[in-house]
């Protein structure tokens, strides 16, 4: 899915959550996921000027998961680490958006390198 | 543009959020009531987001914006009807909304801004009942 203005972010949102229901994900969790999407989707579109969103549908045993990963070619994060404590931000944001979208997931993995783009790729299972 | 609709009862204006809002819609909502309060004299804004299904950092922002914006304004603001999952992934995301009134439901918010507009009133008129003389009273040289 493209990311490129405060309407995709809805629309991913929406992708998102009828994804996370087709998995089998509880309420709670549905909810939980939607809101990292939300997040990163936004980050996608503010910081790495657009980009795109995957969704995957996972299976592992008897469990189901769902797995996102947003992609941007934009300026990439200098520091991860800093990038990552809450109350960081470069907009004008709460600085929650990346650190947040970590709690809210059982598996987060973030791949940038400036000049080139951020891919951030986050996994809940049920 | 569409618009979240923004309802006047007496001195309260309701809004009441059905849609999945995007970030333009959020912020046109934010303008929207304070423009409303400023115009009307609202004593008290009730907001019902029974009906959202996430609110993420952006949105939690925009909440505490308008609490704040609403009470520059003399207007106080209650969240009422949050999803119980909303306010897990809130509390998760670090969001406490600190600085906002909730309730759980209309009704309650309703009280609740009763009783926080009528005390501010009472002390009003409880000002204005004293005695004419006192204000006029200069200090003796």
């Amino acid at each position: 899915m493209q990311v490129r203005s405060s309407y995709d972010v809805m629309a991913v949102r929406q992708e998102v959550r009828a994804w996370a229901i087709a998995q089998g994900l509880s309420l709670v969790d549905q909810t939980k996921i939607v809101t990292a999407a939300s997040e990163l989707a936004r980050n996608t579109l503010q910081h790495g000027n657009g980009g795109t969103a995957l969704l995957e549908a996972l299976q592992n045993g008897a469990r189901k998961g769902l797995r996102l990963t947003f992609e941007d070619q934009g300026p990439g994060i200098a520091d991860i680490t800093l990038a990552l404590r809450d109350g960081y931000t470069t907009a004008q944001g709460l600085g929650l958006g990346l650190g947040g979208s970590k709690r809210l997931v059982n598996e987060f993995d973030i791949w940038s390198r400036q000049g080139e783009g951020t891919r951030v790729t986050v996994t809940r299972w049920t | 543009m569409e618009r979240i609709p923004i309802l006047r009862m007496g001195r309260l204006l309701l809004v009441t959020v059905q849609v999945d809002m995007h970030d333009r819609l959020a912020l046109a909502l934010q303008d929207d009531l304070t423009t409303r309060i400023s115009q009307t004299g609202a004593r008290g804004v009730l907001l019902d987001i029974s009906s959202v299904e996430i609110v993420d950092s952006f949105m939690g922002r925009t909440i505490s914006n308008i609490a704040a914006m609403a009470r520059v304004l003399d207007a106080e603001t209650v969240v009422v009807g949050m999803r119980p999952a909303v306010a897990i992934t809130l509390v998760e995301l670090g969001l406490s909304l600190s600085g906002v009134r909730t309730a759980l439901n209309v009704e309650k918010g309703m009280l609740l801004l009763r009783h926080a507009t009528d005390d501010a009133d009472d002390t009003l008129d409880a000002g204005a009942m004293s005695p004419p003389g006192d204000a006029n009273d200069s200090p003796q040289t």
